[in-house]
């Protein structure tokens, strides 16, 4: 025979799956909450946006090439999703340099310094993101007014997110009730009407990404779920237990960063658990975090951290959390 | 009820270009190459010498101890060869090559067709006459049958479990055999209850063969106790543990067999094999074999001869496209890359698959993303990513403690990994150290 044939081990064949076409997946899936942000947020979101996705993208290409000598692989969508991330947990009247820093902090410091995409224990968008809150603070609690600033970037007036109305008055003895009227009404939350970052305000938009994710077998259920009902039984037992100094569970799931978080954040492949039991106690962790910060931490919003923090756990909860084997107890019968 | 086992598993492509093919009968090969070692176990003992004249299915190699079988020749004519030769496991082994002239059968084999339904065999004569007929795991495990259906002492069958799965993409030669015998593999089944003195036979099919869920249960209905179970497709069902799972719910434990919870599972080509031998005294000369591929002109299934060789059986099928990257004896999945078609196929040869060469390459390996979908879909609960790590590193320990000798080597995990990562690769060698490693200390 003259033919040259290949001999190699089987499998012979494969998935359609590739790390590119799942990373384009959850581009897709952040659509309709950019769609949603550039709505009411007009103009800035498109400035943040595109800023800390070209920032990131350049920063992954410049250190593979030359402070790695490695071969640049910034097709894979990687570093793409990490900077739309990014730019979901900024405030759209954030300053192009300080974007560009938070790049630099995600993609250098977050992912790069440990080896490249699958070797970082911290999801690098969070990194990047907790490093411009803690350098920036100011810059970094301004929200612009929704809707009315439209046309305007760094100059857009600003206001505090329900989350950061809410802790200010329950601190200052306002009752629940009267915070209540300061801030929208339930289904404007949802759509995502109200001060906040830029990706993060509408629940609605995200979790029909979410449910897209979900078909294309992108994420599984687990680890959403689990922060979702965290979130909701803790909340719940401290409402009803004083329903005064407390919100509703429902006005903690529809605010601030946890359905971003939840669904696309804590759902990062390289930093979260490898098996359904392990998701479970890494989402409850996220949860109870989560309003742990919320209700008696120094700061309205916990989820970044949270999420940082149960990061830190991955390693340990993998080695222990073995998934359930096949034949591992005779279950007969 | 369609039932399957519950843990992992994945839907590759099917491609079972040859269903609807009817079985057509091979021509008689000029010459073939009958290897010694078909089967798991020790190599039978050659019986004859260069120059002998041999009939069809006259005996040429015996068993060579308890794990072994017998061998026969599959046409008649003269040896010419016994010596090292190349088989499908790209070595060159002890094989017996046979230059074939016009079929003269053995004394006392019933070649015709009629279909004799009347048991008179005790259960220990069919056994027995297995062993004499040299049959062994058709499904591609080629383990000698006889031995699975000595039921050990202290243990007992309660059920047979026929596996008429054929998960494996691409393979039609068990879906075939049941539309095209099924009167005669449901006197095999019967032979093979008698010989393990079970009540209940269930036979295990997956969905994709309606028309064989139909024949079988339909013919079923005369035989007591004999059941077919329709099956969800999800590949690898017809692993052993997966279909024992999938029947009866029971899980064979870790380094465990099927009679350990209560069962023998034989495959539907076996089924056949032994209703030729018990009924008919005919020995295990031939078999089904499924000849497909995309760009094969006439996707096939033949009644072979064993030792034909693989370039006589592509080439009644169309011959060897231009554009092939590989060869498989097998299916895709769990199939093996040949070095060349000029090697014959054996007792345990269920198809040959040409690959066009654009899909012989495998994608670019990139770093593990760490995505959990391998772990998800690995049917025995293990962990691929950490197996295949543990095993570039060298951390024999971990490769054992995480389990990597439950891996049966189905390949789920190479197939679902969006980064190409050669799991399974990485698996079979962390195996086969952690197996050396356990002998030594065994000694
Ligand atoms: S080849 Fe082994 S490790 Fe991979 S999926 Fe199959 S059983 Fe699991
Ligand atoms: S499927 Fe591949 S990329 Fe995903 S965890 Fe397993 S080895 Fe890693």
């Amino acid at each position: 025979m003259d033919k040259l044939i290949t001999v190699s081990p089987s499998p012979h064949a494969y998935g359609d799956d590739s790390v590119k076409r799942l990373m384009y997946g959850v581009v897709y899936a952040l659509v309709p909450a950019f769609i949603i942000s550039l709505y009411f947020f007009g103009i800035g979101a498109l400035i943040v946006t595109a800023i800390s996705i070209v920032s990131c993208m350049a920063f992954e290409y410049l250190i593979q090439k030359y402070l790695m000598n490695a071969r640049p692989s910034i097709t894979d969508g990687s570093a793409l999703v990490t900077g739309l991330l990014l730019a979901f947990n900024l405030p759209t009247n954030l300053p192009w340099w300080i974007i560009i820093i938070g790049a630099l902090v995600a993609i250098g410091v977050g992912k790069m310094s440990f080896g490249g995409l699958g070797t970082n224990p911290f999801n690098p968008a969070l990194v990047g993101r907790v490093f411009l809150f803690i350098s920036f603070p100011a810059q970094m609690t301004s929200w612009p007014e929704p809707v009315v600033s439209r046309l305007q970037y760094t100059d857009a007036a600003t206001g505090a997110t329900p989350l950061g109305v809410v802790k200010e008055g329950l601190n200052a003895g306002v009752p629940m009730s009267q915070l209540l009227e300061q801030i929208p009404g339930y289904m404007e939350l949802f759509i995502g009407h109200m001060h906040g970052c830029l990706g993060e305000i509408s629940a609605l938009a995200l979790i029909a990404g979410g449910i897209y994710m979900l078909a294309k077998k992108i994420i599984t259920w687990h680890i959403p779920v689990s922060i979702f009902l965290s979130v909701f039984v803790f909340t719940g037992i401290l409402w009803l237990i004083n329903p005064y100094d407390n919100a509703g569970p429902l006005f903690h799931l529809v605010t601030g960063g946890l359905v971003l978080g939840a669904v696309y954040m804590a759902t990062d492949y390289v930093t979260s658990p490898m098996v359904p039991k392990g998701m479970w106690i890494y989402g409850i962790g996220i949860g109870v975090i989560t309003v742990a910060i919320r209700v008696w931490g120094a700061y309205p919003e916990g989820v970044s951290f949270a999420i940082l923090i149960m990061n830190a756990f991955v390693p340990l909860i993998n080695k222990y959390v073995k998934p359930e084997r096949f034949g591992e107890e005779v279950k007969n019968g | 009820m369609i039932q399957t086992f519950p843990k992992g598993g994945i839907h590759p492509a099917e491609d079972k270009f040859a269903a609807g093919i009817p079985i057509r009968v091979l021509p008689l090969p000029k010459t073939v190459n009958i290897p010694v070692s078909q089967h798991i176990g020790a190599p039978s003992e050659p019986l004859v010498a260069k120059g002998d004249k041999v009939k069809t299915g006259q005996l040429i190699a015996k068993s060579n101890g308890f794990v072994s079988t017998n061998i026969h020749s599959s046409v008649t004519g003269t040896v010419t060869k016994v010596d090292k030769m190349m088989d499908s496991s790209g070595y060159k082994r002890m094989a017996i090559s046979i230059d074939a002239e016009e079929d003269q059968w053995e004394e006392g084999i019933d070649t015709s067709k009629t279909l004799n339904r009347k048991i008179s065999a005790t259960g220990d004569e069919i056994i027995r006459k297995i062993l004499d007929a040299g049959i062994v795991g058709l499904g591609g495990a080629t383990f000698p049958s006889h031995i699975k259906l000595s039921v050990p002492r202290g243990k007992k069958a309660e059920v047979l479990i026929i596996n008429g799965v054929e998960c494996e993409p691409c393979l039609t030669s068990d879906h075939r055999l049941m539309l095209e015998k099924g009167e005669e593999l449901m006197v095999g089944i019967q032979l093979l209850m008698k010989a393990l003195n079970v009540k209940r036979a269930l036979i295990g099919i997956e969905n994709n063969k309606p028309d064989a869920i139909r024949h079988l249960s339909s013919l079923a209905s005369d035989y007591e106790g004999t059941e077919v179970k329709t099956l969800q497709i999800k590949y690898p069902q017809g692993a052993e543990k997966q279909l024992v799972k999938a029947l009866i719910k029971r899980e064979v434990p870790s380094g465990k067999l099927p009679i350990d919870v209560g069962t023998v599972v034989h495959n539907i080509g076996t089924a056949f094999a032994v209703y030729e031998a018990v009924q008919k005294n005919k020995p295990l000369i031939e078999r089904v074999i499924t000849v497909t591929g995309k760009k094969i002109e006439s996707p096939s299934n033949f009644m072979v001869r064993i030792g034909t060789l693989v370039s006589d059986l592509v080439e009644a099928a169309g011959g060897l496209p231009d554009d092939t990257g590989k060869i498989i004896n097998g299916g895709p999945m769990m199939g093996k890359a040949l070095k060349t078609a000029d090697v014959p196929v054996t007792k345990g040869t269920s198809g040959i698959l040409i690959v066009p060469s654009d899909e012989s390459r495998r994608k670019p390996v990139l770093n593990c993303v760490r995505c959990a979908k391998c772990v998800s879909i690995c049917p025995m609960g293990l962990e691929p990513y950490l197996l295949q790590a543990a095993t570039e590193f060298k951390k024999w320990d971990l490769v054992e403690n995480e389990r990597a000798l439950d891996c049966m080597e189905c390949g789920s995990c190479s197939y679902i990994c969006p980064s190409g990562r050669p799991l399974l690769d990485y698996i079979r060698l962390g195996k086969s150290t952690v197996s050396k490693i356990i002998r030594s200390r065994k000694q």
